[in-house]
């Protein structure tokens, strides 16, 4: 599987390169400052996000990164006595100021969380939610983005017998990879990922990573992580964070072999955090 | 026995360590257990004259038949058909109006505002008002002025009054009242209960914070909703003072049919048998069995909320 994916990836990359297609700029925040009452928590960050891109935000903890995530779908205004200055935009448009409601930013960018979090409801429900709530009621239309979600998830054939057993009944690693299917099936263009697997084994930790490489695909990814092998295995781009601050970013690659800053290097090779 | 407590492998001081229990634990175990006796067997003694007194009345006509010969005869199918009409009444009321204070409180405000705590203070304040100004409360503002009002408004035309006097739905409002702090209080408890990573799921998904609410945080508090129902049938089933003024009565020859009738009711026909009786010697079987009735109907519609609520709680572990 691993395999195919390395293949398909370059494929596309000749492909990219051969027709001179530059990445695109998916999201993009300016100047961020974000502040829980007084406290302030980001400090003006600007970092580009491409499409079809992996980009992965480390740090140790507290330093921002999931923060800043939370910043990309508006999440963070659920939390009351929050505030942010600076703009942050979806194909250019302003995700604060020309959306009217939060929510439609939302299912545009889809999050998944660190630990996996389903609804008591059954494995079906749990995936429709989305498009219930989206006003979406034909039952074969939400029939068949069910399965195509869970198809894509990698999870359809472990459950497609008990679509209506209750969630709570996967594994943990089963039900983060139903969080990612409840997340496809609103079909966002851009996912955000909070620590995705931190709280699985190590097969099922391969198996979100496996995840992540086939949806970059079709999907814009950005994704916080505490692991460094897995923010070098999984994405293109790397942003490093410390104290509120994005201290540095550019290719993975580039951020693991050669970093530009000593900070983002003592951190790397484990000196701290 | 205490010295076993300690194990260790040096056995030299385990000698020295040693201790014994102090005697003094005997007396706050027995004071404690004393109390415990005490409520059993005062409870034991409640129950028993009840159960001793009224088993013998109770019967298939007792329940199914209207008193007759002023209360000495007969039965208390009309109580018993007021009393559980009177309570889905409040059910109605309270719940909708308490669980929607509550979402209000958890969801829509900054816990600990001075907004906030001003609101909860005033629930707490009512939770302490006394059953009896309940009842003049009722009297003043549902049958005088609500009830008044309509009057004047739609019925001026009309005999005599039609809303502005005792009746079921008033009665209903004001015992709604009584229990709110309770159902508020419990619906929030239950509220507070729900994860964050659930509501957060919700929305990151598109959803509203009104869809939030009502698909994800409201079947989630149902059980907590249902606990604040039953807690208020239990307080609402056998409260007599705001009753009395705002709608029961001493004895009806039909059952209430519509919203602005009389009714008759447990709890206040056996404060009429006790203290209007002409004859308290032949009215005291029957008082027996009727309270008898009280409590069992209690019991009985506390039965059914707690078993639904236990069927829910069921079918969220299943979640099918």
């Amino acid at each position: 599987m691993h395999r195919d994916m390395s293949v398909k990836e370059a494929e596309r990359k000749i492909a990219e390169k051969s027709m001179n297609i530059q990445p695109r700029v998916k999201v993009s925040a300016t100047n961020l400052n974000f502040f829980y009452g007084k406290l302030q928590a980001l400090h003006d960050v600007s970092l580009d996000m491409e499409e079809n891109r992996v980009t992965a935000l480390i740090g140790p903890s507290g330093c921002g990164k999931s923060t800043f995530l939370r910043t990309l779908n508006r999440m963070n205004e659920t939390i009351p006595g929050t505030r942010l200055e600076g703009t942050v935009t979806l194909d250019g448009r302003n995700i604060y100021r020309e959306f009217d409601e939060p929510s439609q930013i939302r299912t545009r960018v889809g999050m998944v969380f660190q630990k996996s979090n389903p609804f008591p409801k059954s494995i079906y429900e749990n995936v429709a939610y989305g498009l219930r709530v989206n006003g979406i009621k034909e039952k074969h239309l939400i029939d068949q983005v069910v399965e195509e979600s869970l198809k894509r998830a990698a999870l359809w054939e472990e459950v497609k017998d008990k679509l209506d057993h209750s969630a709570f009944m996967l594994s943990g690693g089963q039900q983060q990879r139903l969080c990612i299917a409840r997340a496809l099936a609103v079909r966002p263009e851009v996912i955000l990922m909070d620590e995705p697997a931190s709280a699985l084994d190590p097969i099922s930790t391969s198996r979100i990573e496996d995840l992540i490489a086939e949806l970059k695909n079709s999907f814009t990814i950005v994704i916080v992580t505490h692991n460094m092998q897995q923010a070098a295995r999984v994405s293109d781009y790397t942003a490093f964070f410390f104290e509120g601050q994005l201290i540095e970013a550019g290719e993975t690659q580039q951020m693991f072999t050669r970093p530009g800053i000593k900070k983002t290097e003592d951190y790397i090779t484990g000196r701290f955090g | 026995m205490a010295t076993r407590a300690f194990v260790t492998d040096n056995p030299a001081p385990v000698e020295t360590l040693s201790f014994r229990p102090k005697s003094s634990g005997v007396i706050p175990r027995g004071l404690t257990f004393l109390a415990v006796l005490l409520i059993l067997l005062i409870l034991a003694i409640i129950m028993g004259s009840i159960v001793w007194g009224g088993a013998g009345v109770v019967s298939w006509d007792f329940l199914s038949s209207p008193p007759e010969d002023g209360m000495e005869a007969g039965g208390v199918f009309p109580a018993i058909f007021g009393t559980v009409a009177l309570v889905l009444l409040m059910v109605i009321a309270v719940v909708p109006i308490g669980v929607l204070t509550a979402i209000f409180m958890q969801e829509y405000t900054t816990p600990d505002s001075r907004f906030t705590r001003l609101i909860r203070v005033a629930i707490n304040n009512l939770a302490g008002v006394p059953s009896i100004v309940f009842g003049l409360f009722g009297m003043g503002f549902f049958i005088a002025f609500v009830g008044g009002g309509l009057d004047t408004l739609f019925f001026s035309n009309s005999d005599g009054p039609v809303w502005g006097q005792p009746a079921i739905i008033w009665a209903a409002l004001t015992l709604a009242l009584l229990t709110l702090p309770v159902v508020i209080v419990s619906t929030e408890e239950a509220l507070k209960t729900i994860p964050r990573e659930l509501k957060e799921a919700s929305y990151a998904l598109g959803g509203t914070r009104l869809q939030t609410i009502w698909r994800v945080i409201v079947p989630q508090a149902m059980p907590g909703i249902f606990t604040g129902a039953i807690l208020a049938i239990s307080r609402g089933a056998g409260e007599v003072a705001p009753i009395m003024f705002t709608g029961a009565a001493y004895y009806l020859p039909y059952l209430p049919t519509k919203l602005n009738d009389q009714f008759m009711e447990l709890g206040y026909h056996i404060y009429v048998m006790a203290t209007q009786s002409p004859d308290i010697e032949k009215t005291k079987p029957i008082l027996f069995g009727t309270v008898l009735v009280l409590l069992l109907l209690t019991f009985a519609l506390n039965s059914v909320a707690v078993v639904i609520r236990s069927r829910m709680r069921k079918s969220r572990a299943d979640a099918s």
